[in-house]
């Protein structure tokens, strides 16, 4: 009883202290708001009429919105390039701040089961895949298997979040035992959830463009080097709008590992790339349409030349250390990882996989303003999420939001939240 | 045992269904005659089908074509005097008209061995050139059947599909095209 | 003593009612929720048939009857087309549509024709499903109409997360319209592009309903889901051939019971070239393509 009245007091709490805020705080979520709403209505209308809304159509049955889901399982699995060094290495810079990581890693989890349920034409039978009143098509389904992870990693990073957040809230360490096999759990738990949602793409003998081995090591080396550049912008943005101190080695390592990451990502693609131009099968095709065109068909092309001249400078900037440290040269390197990574993963690998279609025939697909306008939504939303996430757990690790009275001094020493000692901790 | 349930099956329906599985049977007589002393060729039975495609008014040809009206001409020529209207497009380097019709009975075809033959069971005069478009059709594979795939089956005579006088299958104008993926905003 | 007893038998009473509770609320869910049509027993089927026959005949204006027909044992349905003698005149495509009450608009239309170089032989990458001459064929072209191969080894069923497409007894893959959510994951899986989303409402003009119609076939589908060719299920289960061969004017369409050694199919096996599309990604489809000349 009394931990329901002590957990409902740091909800109230969180709740009044994401209603704080200074005026660009209140900017911003204004404009995720707006794009809020946007995106609900886009969806009701195509909720209404049905998916004819979207520019997908038979030839080209998955676009936008399941390249966004893609990219963004990358991004949920990302955290653990913060959570490898912060716990297997015990690496304290990165230690501190390893919560932010897991903060993105469950918006992103959000936004990925949205877009799933915005992208199926029946959503109001999502819950046929659960039993026992549905029926999940185990182990044979990889959609099964991704749709299991998904919510378990979810489940593993909101326990672990939560419990820390909570503890901190009552001055408290958090307790080792359940955090930390969790956490250690949430390192192959990420590797997994893109491997699952490489093998959805990858086992499908229909598409040759992705029926290759090499897609799930290269889904993880796109995820590493893209999902990280979030947080680094943000760990930015906290150190200049709070006192949250971050110590630049931290920014600088998780660039570091980035750049080794990219380096592997853009070998995968090199390699990928020799197999279809030498090889010169019909199964050139999709790659050909991706970098070159079909014909007329050229719609992919520009985006296409982008990906990789973003990548390659990402790959430039991160690997060298004097770029690295200095702060223009890193966020010019973390808008191009994520931009590029976020084009190869969305538009690179859905949509030139189903063009041509299986009888051959191309139609071009780009997104249409409902998809847009319902991708913003549900980024908005997801951002939304992490920012309210991230202001609680800013306050709360900064001491500025205690549970305890008394504790409520505002301008207490920041403290990095803290593991228990050696004795066992009950809540 | 589940074999045997279908050569069971297999066999009462063929016994149910008689003449219309007479193409079934006639293969498996083939089969069974394999097996005993090639001396006579396979029995030809009977294939139930439509009544031919005739021209209006044209049969039976006896009407005209009798030993009193019309005496036979055997002699190969080009027909100016009626049945002009027929343009011969099926071998006439080295056939005409009365290679196929028999010239004594107008309202029969003949065949090679000068056996009548009639109209009704036109297929076994094409069959003595085309062999295995004829074999196929009797197992239903050449040509258009209906009705049903374990059952009673309706074939259709060669003449049906292929005029005898210009068997090559005409054109057709196709349906429409399926129409083509359009974007919501177009 | 007394006290502690009757504090146990109370909680034990207690215990028992919520788990009572429970297991009643879940048998009540699970009995009366929808199911899945792959294994709803016998008597809900025939509730949700005649619910559906009272809904389609009170929306279509005509009566209608849902067949339940189940697999005829010892039948494993195969179809072959004569790529000797189709000539692309798409009627095959037209009776499909009517009798399948697949949508007029937006238009879904289960068989696509392919127009073929007959230089390049079976090719996708150069194939045209858009032909329209004045005749058919036209010179040079060869055509292959291609929907759902009813694969022995489907891709589709293998990826549906929900298990709404499964393989019938008699070789039929099969959708429960009611069941599946959506989510397109088997249109990518199929190699063949059988499969079709309705992206918007179907809308079939009311006069047009075939009341003739099998549960796991031709009912008039909701948007939202995935539907295929089902090789006219509900005349096949009666015995009847499928509506694309009855009407194809050239006799390119064959189909019977593979399982069966006196049908046409087993003939065609035997005696012609026969070619599967794709072979390579060992389908193992049971629609065989083959030279008749």
């Amino acid at each position: 009883m009394s931990t329901i009245w002590r957990f409902s007091r740091f909800v109230t709490a969180s709740v009044r202290t994401v209603l704080r805020g200074n005026p660009a705080y209140w900017a911003w979520l204004a404009l995720l708001g707006v794009l809020i709403v946007s995106g609900a209505l886009a969806y009701a209308d195509q909720a209404s009429t049905g998916l004819a809304l979207t520019a997908m159509r038979d030839q080209v049955s998955w676009g936008f919105y399941i390249g966004n889901f893609t990219f963004l399982v990358g991004v949920a699995a990302a955290a653990v390039v913060l959570v490898i060094p912060a716990y297997i290495y015990d690496w304290k810079p990165i230690r501190e701040i390893v919560i932010f990581g897991e903060l993105l890693a469950l918006s992103a989890i959000i936004m990925c089961l949205l877009f799933v349920l915005v992208d199926v034409g029946r959503p109001e039978r999502l819950w046929h895949m659960m039993p026992p009143w549905g029926h999940i098509n185990f182990p044979s389904s990889i959609l099964a298997w991704d749709a299991l992870v998904l919510n378990v990693y979810f489940l593993v990073n909101f326990v672990v979040v939560t419990h820390i957040i909570y503890r901190a809230f009552y001055g408290r360490p958090y307790a080792k035992r359940i955090v930390i096999p969790l956490v250690l759990a949430s390192i192959p738990m990420a590797i997994g959830i893109h491997t699952v949602t490489a093998f959805l793409y990858n086992g499908m003998a229909a598409r040759p463009y992705w029926n290759s081995s090499i897609l799930a090591p290269q889904f993880l080396a796109s995820a590493f080097s893209s999902g990280p550049a979030i947080l680094l912008i943000v760990l930015q943005l906290l150190r200049r709008f709070t006192r949250f101190e971050i110590q630049d080695e931290a920014i600088w390592k998780i660039a570091e590992l980035m750049a080794y990451a990219m380096f592997l990502n853009l070998f995968l693609h090199g390699v990928e790339a020799f197999k279809e131009y030498y090889s010169n099968t019909e199964h050139l095709l999709y790659t050909r349409y991706w970098f070159q065109g079909l014909g007329d068909h050229r719609t992919l092309v520009p985006f296409a030349w982008s990906a990789v001249a973003l990548n390659l400078t990402a790959f430039l900037l991160f690997i060298m250390p004097a770029a690295r440290q200095n702060p223009i040269t890193l966020n010019i390197g973390c808008l191009a990882t994520y931009a590029g990574c976020y084009i190869e993963k969305g538009m690179g690998l859905i949509i030139p996989g189903l063009t041509p279609d299986t009888l051959g025939e191309i139609y071009q697909y780009y997104p249409s303003m409902t998809e847009l306008r319902v991708s913003a939504g549900v980024f908005a939303l997801g951002f939304l999420a992490f920012t309210l996430m991230l202001k609680v757990a800013v306050a709360i690790s900064l001491g500025e939001l205690r549970g305890e009275p008394g504790m409520n001094a505002a301008w207490a020493q920041p403290q990095p939240i803290q593991p228990a000692t050696a004795r066992t901790s009950t809540s | 045992m589940l074999s045997c349930a279908v050569a069971v099956w297999a066999a009462w329906l063929l016994v149910r269904d008689g003449g219309a599985r007479v193409a079934d049977t006639v293969r498996h007589q083939s089969v069974t005659a394999s097996a005993s002393p090639p001396a006579a060729a396979p029995v030809q039975l009977r294939v139930e089908v439509p009544p031919p495609p005739f021209s209006e008014g044209v049969f039976p040809c006896s009407e005209c074509h009798n030993e009193v009206d019309l005496p036979s001409n055997p002699t190969r020529r080009q027909l100016v005097d009626a049945h002009d209207e027929i343009v011969l497009k099926h071998d006439e380097e080295h056939r005409w008209c009365l290679d196929c019709h028999d010239g004594k009975n107008r309202d029969q075809l003949h065949l090679a061995s000068g056996e009548v033959v009639p109209f009704d069971e036109s297929y076994r005069v094409c069959g003595q050139c085309h062999g295995e478009k004829y074999r196929d059709w009797r197992a239903g594979v050449h040509g258009r059947r209906i009705g049903h795939w374990n059952g009673a089956k309706q074939y259709l005579l060669c003449v049906h599909c292929h005029s005898p006088h210009q068997p090559k299958f005409k054109a057709l104008a196709p349906q429409p095209a399926p129409r083509r993926p359009m974007r919501p905003d177009r | 003593m007394a006290k502690n007893e009757t504090q146990t038998s109370s909680v034990t009473r207690r215990q028992f009612a919520s788990v009572a509770a429970a297991a009643a609320a879940g048998f009540l869910l699970t009995a009366c929720g929808p199911r899945r049509l792959h294994e709803i027993p016998r008597d809900r089927l025939r509730e949700a048939i005649k619910e559906w026959e009272r809904d389609y005949s009170e929306k279509y204006g005509k009566a209608v009857t849902v067949s339940d027909a189940g697999p005829m044992p010892g039948v494993l349905f195969a179809m072959a087309l004569d790529l000797s003698r189709c000539n692309g005149n798409r009627r095959c495509v037209e009776a499909c549509v009517a009798e399948n009450n697949q949508s007029r608009e937006p238009e879904v239309q289960w068989i696509r024709v392919l127009s073929m170089d007959k230089d390049k032989g079976i090719d996708f990458s150069d194939a045209d499903p858009y032909y329209e001459p004045a005749e058919v064929p036209e010179p040079g072209r060869f055509y292959v109409p291609t929907a759902c191969q009813q694969c022995r080894n489907p891709p589709c069923t293998k990826v549906c997360p929900v298990g709404a497409t499964w393989t019938e007894p008699d070789g039929i893959v099969v959708i429960d319209y009611d069941w599946c959510i959506g989510c397109r994951c088997c249109m990518a899986a199929c190699p063949y592009g059988a499969r079709h989303f309705n992206w918007g409402v179907p809308s079939i003009p009311p006069g047009e309903l075939n009341s003739n119609i099998h549960y796991l076939g031709n009912r008039p589908r909701p948007k939202g889901v995935v539907e295929k060719c089902t090789f006219c299920i509900q005349r096949t289960r009666a015995g009847r051939y499928p509506a694309c061969l009855e009407i194809c004017p050239t006799g390119a369409r064959k189909f019977g019971n593979m399982l069966d050694p006196e049908s046409e199919i087993r003939y065609i096996l035997e005696n012609k070239r026969v070619v599967l599309l794709k072979q390579e990604l060992n389908t193992m489809p049971k629609f065989f393509y083959f030279y008749g000349t």
